[in-house]
């Protein structure tokens, strides 16, 4: 397909002959100038018709019909200026278009050229070889030097180093790597060096599956979108027609020909589909998925947000609140040793707040068995040292002073019949919590609500401490469902937000389900949104692009639908020709395109960008680890 | 079944999508085919026993449009 290949260079052909053929026209007698619009019509107008006839042959009537009619009907009744005019702009518009939309598709087009093609190879006979990505398999393992970013999913089998996942989460933060951590593709080892064991490749990693993703949402039609698709698909064929009966009814052929080209609903299809483009890209460089535009038009109306247990609103880690010591200074730190010892052989979950309370002291854990006899409800004891609840203390006889109160976990330390200390042990409230529900109210959420497989008394406190309007514990998965269901049998708009894991239920009935913090867990299906990280100012976030999101539709349509009403009034007035007209057509079709662009610029707190791949430092790198 | 993706070069037309779909549905042994306009690529689950992503790639190319890549997946 030549013509079609050469589309662009026909266009500025066409566009110089019809200068030149309107200069001709202006100055010169005789027929030049009319030859020469002619040889601009054709050379710009072959490419349209083309396209046009190819849709025709699969029964659509596209806006290139409508321009090829008007053009042909233009060189009929002489309107040479006008044909060559129509033609060319409709070519440039095109072009135009061409060169913003593909900025419109940036966002994910960073995502899927972030990965290195070739990633050095542990070979079995122990040497480094630069291997094709498409060449990895599931078992094997691959060196990460500074610099790199890892193109499979892998667990760490050596080696330590800071990565960098803001690609996948969207948080600046890096981490730190040791052995048995799991890294993501797509993540890029800032400093140090890594060896892993390759999980996941191509396709089916972590990252792969956000592309994905990402892909299929952008295409996606919101119901906006569709609609008009729709009425496009009707609207062409119709402006065809109402053209055709002005024409006749008229006698006048300039006129229904001018209907032709003012009738292309350019910018009126292009508006939604753009915007929510843009949007998804934005949100997927942020870690935030949107399953599509609709999505976001269906945020903006929450006003009802149920979070689905204490863990979504606190660390979900249990940690040392306070320790009260009755033993001398001197003493502390061999018991936090052998306290952290008892609790390494029992698998109690508030034991690990312990072990890492010791850890973080410094303490020096014995390895030696203890022998641990587990008493059911209270706690455990080795030898004389009982480690548990008041009860156990109770049941052992130990001297209690008088202690105040305390909402947390107590677990209490007695040697013999002597108190040793006591620990208050709770799941400490996430950072930043208050202030981002606090912002969620702001944004339109008006009932914050969470739904606790707790205990009510701890969902309560929580509840209480964060500012909530309702804190339910003791729920099973099924109750929360039901709970939702109630709400929205209310006339509720409720957003749900869970982990992901047993709460598909919640997520499907919800009018937004929004999986949250499970990071990993892209293939979802039940979410609607998925956050790659689990800060509560992310939710803070995706309200912003979809209200964003949604008042860029609008306007779009607006300037879509204003500007079909402008040329009509000017037709009407008769200050419109066919040639004034495409100009308007296009200009409108680039502006809605820059509207949705200005969704590229939703602030994130994305502190820095990711530094480039660079090949040969990482090579440098690499040597230098060797070589140590 | 098979999964294969096509990465298509230029698609510039909305009413590519319908030519390219329809094309491959005239395929036997396409169970499933999306054009996605936005990331230019062609998604299609097939039959292996009756089709191969070579076949779907040239029924793009003869409808003149490129391919510029193809990965195939079981599933």
């Amino acid at each position: 397909m030549f013509i079609q290949q050469h589309k662009y260079q026909l266009m500025v052909a066409g566009g110089i002959a019809t200068l030149l053929g309107l200069a001709a026209h202006q100055w010169l007698a005789g027929p030049i100038g009319a030859i020469l619009l002619i040889i601009g019509t054709v050379l710009a107008g072959a490419p349209i018709a083309l396209n046009a006839w190819a849709a025709l042959r699969v029964k659509v009537i596209s806006i290139e019909l409508l321009v090829t009619i008007a053009v042909v009907g233009a060189l009929i009744i002489g309107e040479y200026n006008e044909g060559a005019i129509v033609t060319f702009l409709f070519l440039f518009g095109d072009w135009l278009e061409s060169k913003s939309l593909a900025k419109t598709r940036s966002a994910i087009q960073d995502l899927a050229t972030a990965l290195p093609s070739t990633v050095k190879k542990l070979t079995a006979a122990g040497s480094l070889v630069d291997t094709p990505v498409d060449d990895l398999a599931v078992g094997d393992t691959i060196q990460l030097a500074t610099g790199t970013t890892a193109p499979v999913d892998g667990h760490v089998l050596g080696g330590t180093g800071l990565v960098d996942e803001s690609r996948i989460t969207g948080e600046p933060e890096e981490r730190r790597k040791v052995a048995g951590d799991d890294v993501y593709s797509g993540s890029t080892v800032t400093n140090g060096s890594l060896q892993l064991q390759v999980k996941q490749v191509g396709d089916d990693t972590v990252y792969g599956q956000i592309i994905d993703l990402v892909e299929e949402a952008q295409d996606a039609q919101s119901p906006v979108a569709s609609f008009i698709q729709r009425f496009a698909k009707w609207y062409t064929p119709l402006v065809l027609v109402i053209a055709l009966i002005v024409g006749l009814v008229t006698r006048d052929a300039r006129l229904a020909i001018t209907i032709l080209v003012l009738g292309c609903p350019g910018a009126l299809v292009i508006g939604a589909p753009v915007t929510n483009v843009v949007g998804i890209g934005t949100g997927a460089k942020q870690g935030l998925l949107l399953k599509g535009g609709d999505v976001a038009s269906t945020l903006n109306q929450i006003d009802t947000m149920v979070f689905d247990k204490t863990g979504t609103l606190t660390a979900g880690r249990t940690s040392v609140q306070s320790v009260q010591w009755f033993v001398n200074e001197d003493a502390r730190q061999k018991w936090l040793g052998r306290i952290a010892a008892i609790e390494q052989q029992s698998a109690h979950p508030l034991g690990q707040a312990l072990i890492t309370y010791a850890q973080d002291h410094d303490a020096e854990i014995p390895t030696v068995k203890e022998e641990l006899q587990v008493i059911p409800g209270q706690g455990v004891t080795a030898g004389t040292i009982a480690v548990g609840n008041a009860k156990l203390m109770a049941a052992q006889n130990v001297t209690m002073p008088s202690l105040g109160a305390s909402t947390a976990s107590l677990v209490y330390i007695a040697n013999g019949t002597q108190l040793i200390a006591r620990f208050a042990i709770t799941d400490p409230i996430r950072p930043q919590a208050k202030e981002a529900i606090a912002a969620l109210r702001q944004q339109g959420v008006h009932q914050l609500i969470m739904l606790s497989g707790d205990t009510p008394e701890a969902a309560a406190r929580i509840g209480a401490e964060i500012g909530l309007d309702e804190a339910r514990g003791g729920l099973l998965p099924a109750d929360k469902t039901a709970y939702i269901k109630a709400l929205q049998a209310k006339g509720r708009k409720v957003a749900f937000v869970g982990d992901g894991i047993n709460d598909s239920p919640s997520l499907a009935q919800a009018d937004v389900g929004i999986a949250m913090g499970s990071g990993t867990d892209v293939a979802m299906d039940a979410a609607d949104v998925i956050l790659m990280n689990n800060n509560l100012p992310t939710l803070n976030r995706l309200l912003t692009l979809a209200r964003k999101m949604t008042a860029n539709v609008t306007e779009n349509i607006t300037i879509a639908v204003g500007t079909v009403a402008l040329l009509l009034l000017g037709l009407i007035i008769g200050l419109v020709t066919m040639g004034s007209g495409m100009l308007v057509h296009e200009v409108s079709i680039l502006l809605v395109i820059a509207n949705a662009l200005r969704l590229r610029h939703i602030s994130s707190r994305k502190a820095k960008n990711l530094t480039p791949v660079n090949f040969s430092q990482a090579q440098m790198a690499d040597n230098h680890h060797e070589s140590n | 079944m098979e999964k294969v993706t096509l990465k298509l070069g230029g698609i510039t037309c909305p009413s590519c999508l319908q030519k390219i779909e329809g094309a491959m549905h005239q395929i036997s042994g396409v169970q499933d085919a999306k054009v996605l306009f936005n990331a230019s690529k062609l998604k299609a689950t097939i039959d292996p026993s009756q089709t191969s992503a070579q076949a779907l790639a040239d029924a793009v190319t003869k409808l003149g449009y490129t391919v510029a890549s193809s990965k195939t997946q079981e599933v």
